[in-house]
């Protein structure tokens, strides 16, 4: 059918297309500057000079905007896998936690320790907050429902980077919540900036906070749909609250977790916004954050190192997205069977 | 749930209203305390006195004799120039929801009616793009982009970010067209219609459900969206959430951060009204299972 023409040719220039162009210019890199030998005559004799050729680089980089060739070069390279720097620190160090704070020193591994760190930490905590939300409301009159639903929207679709900020403007060290904290602690030098353990810590339950309601609105919606027959057959043997909790409700919802769950591993693998909002790329930042400060780069932008780094993002991606689509594919094999 | 046997013991039910309410603070706090301070001056915001100032505006009344001030608003809108984004942010997301509801429309009914294999394979692709980082997309824009000279533009973000929305405009409009009955259109086939014409005369009118609701979340993607717009749109074009960023950087430093609370209190406005308006399509739309957000 023509019908769906508009939306593949979309999908297809503007997504799969820039994914090969990624692809490409992930295994190039920025040309040499142009060198020419110039000579400079004092009245003391003549030395030769060399100077960068500006015109010459320019006209360079037009003619050939992806660079020179350089195959798998920025991969391995020290901002990147650093695979010579692994090595060597593998092979000499005093101690595990010797040779962990000096990988961690590296960029890639920076970004990637935090991306996997908010990942699988957010994910879980934010569906176990949902889940609980839902529970609790679950057992309360109809006319609470309505309000609390429409303030648990609200951390859901703000937009990230304001909700963000929101947050960042409250824990600021002057602000309510840093003063606060500043207070409990007893340390007048606590601020996010010059903490990277409070940076991590605001971060991660900001990401929980900002995640949470998805999980909250689809598990009550599950909650409604729980078989009541199971639950009262239940009751009659004996089983308590709990066990009713355990055995009947957390199994029927179990499918819809496995979604929600799913989705969003895969949002949070892409953490990048807050980062921006907190301000927090000193002390935690995350792939997506490394290929927009390579393209937001003050003197130039830093094509091929993002593309680098996208392309081993959307390796990550991948691998992250291989249950879903055996999931997927199960399901449609079912419907047409 | 009413009969005497499911009802709770007084102890839960006080444990889970208690849990309620403290999420509700949660939830609901930070939003309702940045409206409030949003009228004050800095001094008030972020008191290193006492938090008491940024609700009563002990500064506020100081500085500008009376307890609310305007100024934060009419800075960021007047004197930065916010009210240009706001304009450029109602032309993209106006143009970005529309277009990817004709284009996601045409494609989920096509989806839903063709038993095909390739129909699958669509669907799949769209599910790994769905997951695919929007900055990663960037990176592979901007060189072409800035090669055909189509960097900066409006129109180029603007088809950018429809396409970034088709994968999951296409599922959520493909499971919602598996649940209207094919007898609707092919009987209008049998009636001698084509297949456009059942669509715009048999389709169209039930559809409206499904469309608005997808239509929120094509919404929210382009209003909420910072990766593609801050890098793709020149200065002159930012929308409000690149040009809220781009006043970090600036207005921090000069003391006015109160402009961009203002601005980001007026970011939020529309999505409060959104959320009051069509809240039982954003939650009817997120548990349709509509399959990847």
């Amino acid at each position: 059918m023509m019908f769906i023409l508009p939306s593949a040719l979309a999908m297809l220039i503007f997504i799969a297309l820039p994914v090969i162009s990624v692809a490409v210019q992930s295994l190039f890199i920025e040309h040499d500057k142009v060198m020419v030998k110039v000579q400079s005559c004092t009245p003391f004799g003549c030395t030769d000079d060399v100077q960068i050729d500006n015109a010459a680089t320019q006209a360079l980089n037009k003619n050939e905007p992806l660079g020179k060739f350089n195959g798998f070069g920025t991969f391995l390279d020290r901002n990147h896998l650093a695979t010579s720097e692994i090595g060597a620190i593998l092979s000499r160090n005093s101690g595990l936690a010797d040779a962990a704070g000096r990988i961690y020193a590296l960029p890639f591994y920076r970004a990637l320790s935090f991306t996997l760190c908010y990942t699988f930490v957010v994910t879980p905590l934010a569906m176990l907050l949902g889940f609980l939300i839902a529970l609790a409301i679950n057992g309360l009159p109809g006319y609470i429902k309505g309000p609390v639903i429409f303030f648990s929207l609200l951390p859901m679709i703000i937009t990230p980077l304001v909700g963000s900020l929101i947050v960042y403007w409250m824990i600021n060290g002057d602000a309510i919540l840093g003063a606060t904290l500043q207070q409990i602690f007893n340390d007048p030098n606590l601020y996010l900036r010059a903490s990277p353990v409070l940076t991590w810590v605001v971060l991660l339950v900001y990401g929980i906070w900002t995640n949470g309601p998805f999980s909250f609105v689809v598990f009550y919606a599950g909650l409604q749909t729980v078989p009541q027959d199971t639950l009262e057959s239940a009751m009659i043997d004996g089983a308590s609250r709990w066990d009713r909790v355990r055995l009947v409700i957390v199994p029927h919802l179990a499918p819809l977790a496995t979604f929600v769950g799913m989705v969003q591993l895969m949002d949070n693998f892409r953490v990048f916004e807050p980062i921006v909002g907190f301000n927090a790329q000193a002390n935690a930042t995350s792939l997506s954050y490394s290929i927009y400060s390579d393209l937001n780069g003050q003197f130039s932008q830093l094509f091929n190192s993002a593309a680098a780094t996208s392309m081993l993002t959307i390796v990550g991606v991948i691998i992250l997205l291989i249950p879903v689509l055996i999931r997927t594919w199960r399901e449609f094999n079912l419907k047409v069977v | 749930m009413d009969s005497v046997a499911y009802r709770q013991p007084a102890w839960l039910r006080v444990a889970a209203l208690v849990f309620v309410l403290f999420w509700l603070v949660l939830a609901a706090f930070p939003f309702l305390w940045t409206v409030w301070g949003s009228f004050k001056v800095e001094a008030d915001f972020m008191s290193r006195q006492t938090w008491l100032n940024a609700i009563f505006g002990a500064k506020t009344t100081l500085q500008t004799g009376a307890p609310f001030t305007g100024d934060n608003y009419y800075g960021a809108w007047v004197t930065t120039g916010l009210w240009r984004s706001v304009a450029n942010t109602i032309i993209v997301t106006l143009a970005v929801t529309v277009i990817s509801l004709t284009f996601g429309t045409l494609g989920g009914y096509a989806l839903a009616r063709s038993g095909r294999r390739y129909s699958f394979f669509i669907l799949i692709a769209a599910l790994v793009f769905r997951a695919m980082p929007h900055i990663t997309l960037v990176s592979g824009y901007l060189l072409p982009f800035f090669q055909l000279n189509i960097w900066g533009f409006i129109p180029t973000a603007i088809i950018v970010l429809v396409a970034i929305n088709q994968p999951f405009t296409l599922w959520m409009l493909h499971s919602f067209f598996l649940s209207i009955p094919k007898d609707l259109d092919e009987s209008a086939m049998v009636d001698g219609c084509t297949r456009f014409q059942a669509f715009r005369l048999a389709v169209i009118p039930v559809m409206w459900p499904g469309v608005i609701t997808t239509g929120l979340f094509s919404f929210l993607l382009g209003y909420n969206d910072f990766a593609v717009t801050s890098m793709l749109l020149s200065e002159n074009n930012q929308t409000m959430v690149p040009k809220i960023a781009s006043f970090l950087g600036s207005i921090e430093q000069t003391g006015q951060i109160m402009y961009a609370v203002a601005a980001v209190v007026s970011a939020t406005v529309p999505l409060f009204i959104l959320v009051i308006v069509f809240q039982g399509q954003i939650v009817s739309g997120l548990t349709a299972g509509a399959g990847p957000r």
